[in-house]
């Protein structure tokens, strides 16, 4: 058990950690060069297996990357496949089968060429570790924790979304568990049938949970302090939203960037005034509500520092450069020094934080564990 | 502190009202006992005191239920969280957050308590009830004591006047279950609070009730001191069972009453006979049994044998590997060892084959049902057994059960839906018969027709396995006692010495006649013949 007021090291607020991903993720739509791509990646990869706990949602980094090298793997298939034929350096050629006149501008098969091929792998590879910083920050920030520090305004979509997130789990356990009660009355049908026999008790202990958690909720208070008028709140947050959807399309589609960006701020402050007003309506009191210190401050800066790093330097270099490392002809990728303030810059919250103590705290009901190990031997019965 | 006046609940598609006219007063301070068969309306009177009957389960709500001075008429149960604090049947299923903090918080959240009060009353509220060592713990890691003990902190960390428990030890094992008995004890003593508790096993809850309400099932109900209802009511806990057979008329509370009386009255039952040595052959051998899951062992090195017509007990803790045990018996377990039942491997058969030769009734037995009347069930429960129609109503009737067959087998009580349980089971014609904590939900009269039907299969030559937490119905049904820990099995022996010897698992019986042996009210009426 660590002790009181240490956890503050090891627990970053969410929110600092998605600022981070999400702007390590800005900063990599922004270049396609491979090498500071993998940087990024390992970087990311480190801070995550270094920083991430033992909750069930720190696992979720392996599925991001089975995703991302599954991206991967489509695009180049489909390169291979029905690729243009850009660049000179055929590697082979697959046999070409001819396509009727209304599909012309698709080919399949024909020559494969390593430039197409290359300029795909950045491309895909891109795309690849932007997964990987949503997945990053998955693994690292309690989905629960981050609904937590969500608007007032939005308490009940949040309280409705965390109970959702619990219901799946208990769903799959009870569909485990009729499974195998099922399988003592003599497995009476296969597939379809099956299905269909378990569906029932399953709905019904759904059903059954959510009412009394329901019952539960409600007895403890839930919604009481709910229901004072806000008066004037939906007018202004209705014209806040408009005037900021309008002014963003200005500043992307005209040339009138100053009232357009003057209509985006007014619009977004009335929304967050809107948020404020709402929220007090509704008395709900944190019990240990996550603070944001400078730790979080930084690590949050360091991600949008990378962004802007990279955009900076698309923009003073508008060729491509290192950051677009030409496929056609095919050129060795450059790594400039601004890149690897970029990988340190990912790297920076492993000097913010501290790893998580090994917490190995067994636990007490022995069946729980059980339980949930329980369907890894049903399988491996099921296979025999 | 909670007054009852004229109340009256009908719910919308019920023929009778489930509470009809009652009229009581429970004074502050109290821990007041609710005590009824299943079905007889023991949850719609908890409900009705935070008023979750009816704003919430729907149904009309006649008379007035004021507590501390709080009409539930005109306040929703939301508002009555500051007053009253409930705590359902099953804690798990009412928990909103994933870790004890955040759960014993998430009450005066919605209160909107200052966040500085709240840290010092989650503290206070930890170590009121000793489980200040758990506070970072995930909800779902606890066990099922701990859970009950984190579930009535959260409603406490409110501060509500009253609390309410409906069933809260139904679920525990002896040892869990004293742990939270002896929770509330110490809120109702040094905190002052009103308690007001539903259960059917009153054993252990029933010597610190200041007073009792007993629902006989018509509507209405029976408020006193708990020696004149339970002498009066239906309901017999086995002291009670113990005064109409000797004929006392007020019903010792606690063992150490009982046995002043016993003594006093110089009550010496002759112990009953030592049951013949077994000589009917051996149905089940099961040698060096081994589960495991994962780097877990569930069980290790378990030796046992059934013979036919012998029905024993399997205790231990919760988790010590009893279920665990009669699913690798009934072969839909992988397990290592050697397992012989009339000289078959259950484990190589495939489950169609496995059930006719040992079939087992999980815990939960609603499970195994999932059509949508009881006569379908049963038309399938032949099919899949191969058996004639009409095999399984027959055992049915013939397990003393009438169940019309257009009823949905979801609204039958827990009683009732065991026994359409076993008897789609038996269907199949099994040697042994496993059963895992039948009586868990049972009333005393369900878990009486349980006995009964289980000495009946006995008689009939079907070897049966009982694992249960509850000592008096060990003590009753099983001549043979089994006890696990930690997955192996470290006592075997016959029920009335191995009951006897240890303290948390003796039967109140043998408690109040050391060192006679006797373990139940029927051996005692035997005995004084």
């Amino acid at each position: 058990m660590a002790p009181e007021g240490t956890t503050t090291l090891t627990t970053l607020h969410p929110w600092a950690w998605w600022c981070w991903a999400i702007g390590i993720g800005i900063a990599v739509s922004g270049t396609t060069n491979p090498l500071l791509l993998a940087l990024i990646a390992t970087a990311m990869v480190v801070v995550v297996m270094l920083r991430r706990s033992s909750a069930p949602w720190a696992r979720s980094v392996k599925a991001y990357l089975l995703l991302s090298l599954f991206v991967i793997g489509m695009r180049v298939f489909f390169q291979v496949l029905i690729g243009s034929g850009s660049g000179d350096t055929v590697l082979f050629a697959l046999p070409e089968i001819p396509l009727p006149e209304w599909a012309a501008g698709i080919r399949l098969g024909g020559p494969v060429t390593a430039e197409g091929l290359v300029r795909t792998l950045y491309d895909a590879l891109r795309l690849a570790v932007m997964l990987l910083c949503i997945g990053a920050a998955n693994a690292l920030a309690n989905p629960r924790r981050a609904l937590r520090s969500v608007p007032a305004a939005l308490y009940e979509a949040s309280v409705a979304v965390v109970v959702a997130l619990s219901v799946a789990p208990q769903l799959i356990e009870s569909a485990q568990r009729v499974r195998r009660a099922r399988r003592l009355r003599g497995e009476p049908a296969k597939g379809l049938g099956m299905l269909s026999t378990v569906a029932m008790p399953v709905l019904g202990d759904a059903i059954e949970r959510s009412i009394s958690l329901a019952a539960g909720m409600e007895s403890r208070g839930f919604a009481r302090t709910r229901g004072l008028p806000i008066r004037g709140a939906l007018p202004l947050m209705l014209v806040s939203v408009l005037c900021s959807v309008l002014g963003l399309f200005l500043l992307l589609s005209s040339t009138w960037w100053l009232l357009a960006s003057s209509l985006l701020v007014a619009g977004l402050l009335g929304t967050a005034w809107g948020f404020h007003r709402a929220g007090r309506a509704l008395r709900v009191t944190a019990h240990r509500p996550d603070s944001w210190g400078w730790r979080e401050t930084l690590v949050g800066v360091s991600g949008i520092g990378a962004a802007v790093l990279v955009l900076a330097l698309g923009w003073l270099d508008p060729s491509g450069g290192a950051l677009h490392p030409s496929t056609d002809p095919l050129q060795w990728p450059d790594l400039t020094v601004a890149m690897l303030v970029v990988t340190a810059l990912t790297l920076a919250p492993l000097l913010l934080t501290r790893a998580r103590a090994l917490q190995t705290v067994a636990s007490v009901r022995h069946d729980t564990r059980v339980r949930s190990l329980r369907p890894q031997v049903q399988q491996e019965l099921a296979s025999r | 502190m909670i007054t009852f006046d004229r109340v009256s609940v009908r719910y919308a598609d019920a023929d009778v009202p489930t509470l009809d006219q009652v009229s009581l007063q429970l004074p502050e301070g109290d821990l007041c006992l609710v005590i009824g068969a299943t079905g007889s309306g023991k949850s719609t009177l908890l409900g009705a005191i935070n008023g979750l009957v009816p704003h919430f389960t729907g149904g009309t709500l006649g008379g007035r239920v004021v507590v501390d001075g709080w009409d539930t008429a005109l306040h929703r149960p939301r508002d009555m969280a500051e007053v009253v604090g409930y705590v359902g049947q099953d804690p798990l299923r009412g928990f909103v957050t994933d870790t004890v903090e955040d759960e014993i918080a998430y009450g005066m959240e919605q209160l909107g308590i200052d966040p500085v009060a709240m840290r010092k009353r989650v503290e206070e509220t930890l170590d009121l009830l000793g489980i200040a060592d758990l506070r970072r713990r995930p909800l779902t890691e606890l066990s099922g004591g701990q859970q009950q003990r984190v579930a009535i902190a959260s409603v406490l960390a409110a501060q509500p006047r009253v609390l309410v428990l409906d069933e809260p030890t139904s679920a525990l094992d002896p040892t869990a279950a004293q742990d939270v008995l002896s929770a509330i004890a110490t809120l109702v003593h040094e905190v002052g609070l009103t308690v007001v508790l539903a259960e059917h096993r009153l054993e252990r809850v029933m010597q610190a009730a200041d007073s009792m309400i007993w629902l006989p099932g018509d509507g209405s109900a029976v408020h006193g001191n708990p020696r004149e209802v339970l002498a009066a009511a239906s309901i017999t806990p086995p002291l009670a069972a113990l005064a109409r057979a000797v004929g006392w008329t007020e019903v010792p509370l606690s063992v150490r009453e009982a046995r002043r009386r016993a003594l006093a009255e110089g009550l010496l039952p002759t112990p009953p006979a030592p049951p013949a040595t077994e000589t009917a052959p051996i149905v089940l051998r099961a040698t060096d049994v081994e589960v495991r899951f994962g780097d877990v062992t569930a069980v290790r090195g378990v030796d046992l044998e059934l013979r036919a017509g012998s029905v024993k007990a399997l205790m231990g803790r919760n988790g010590a590997g009893k279920s665990s045990l009669l699913w690798a018996l009934q072969g839909a377990l992988t397990c290592a060892g050697h397992i012989e039942i009339a000289g078959i491997d259950p484990r190589g058969l495939g489950a169609a084959k496995a059930r006719r030769l040992v079939t087992l009734v999980p815990q939960t037995a609603a499970d195994l049902l999932y059509l949508a009347t009881v006569g379908a069930e049963c038309d399938q429960a032949d099919r899949e057994s191969e058996a004639p129609a009409g095999t399984t109503a027959g055992l049915l009737a013939e397990l003393g059960i009438q169940l019309p067959p257009d009823r949905d087998p979801r609204d039958l009580s827990e009683g009732q839906r065991l026994a359409l349980v076993l008897a789609i089971q038996l269907a199949a014609g099994p040697r042994v018969l496993l059963l895992d904590e039948p009586t868990r939900g049972l009333d005393y009269r369900s878990k009486a027709d349980l006995h009964r039907i289980v000495d009946r299969l006995a008689a009939r030559g079907m070897a049966v396995l009982i694992s249960t937490h509850d000592v008096e119905f060990a003590a009753l049904a099983s001549r043979g006692t089994l006890l696990m820990a930690d997955g192996e099995l470290i006592a075997e022996g016959r029920t009335a010495d191995l009951l006897t010897s240890s303290p948390a698992y003796a039967p109140q019986m043998s408690k109040v006649f050391a060192p006679i042996p006797v373990l139940t009210p029927d051996d005692v009426a035997r005995g004084l013949r």
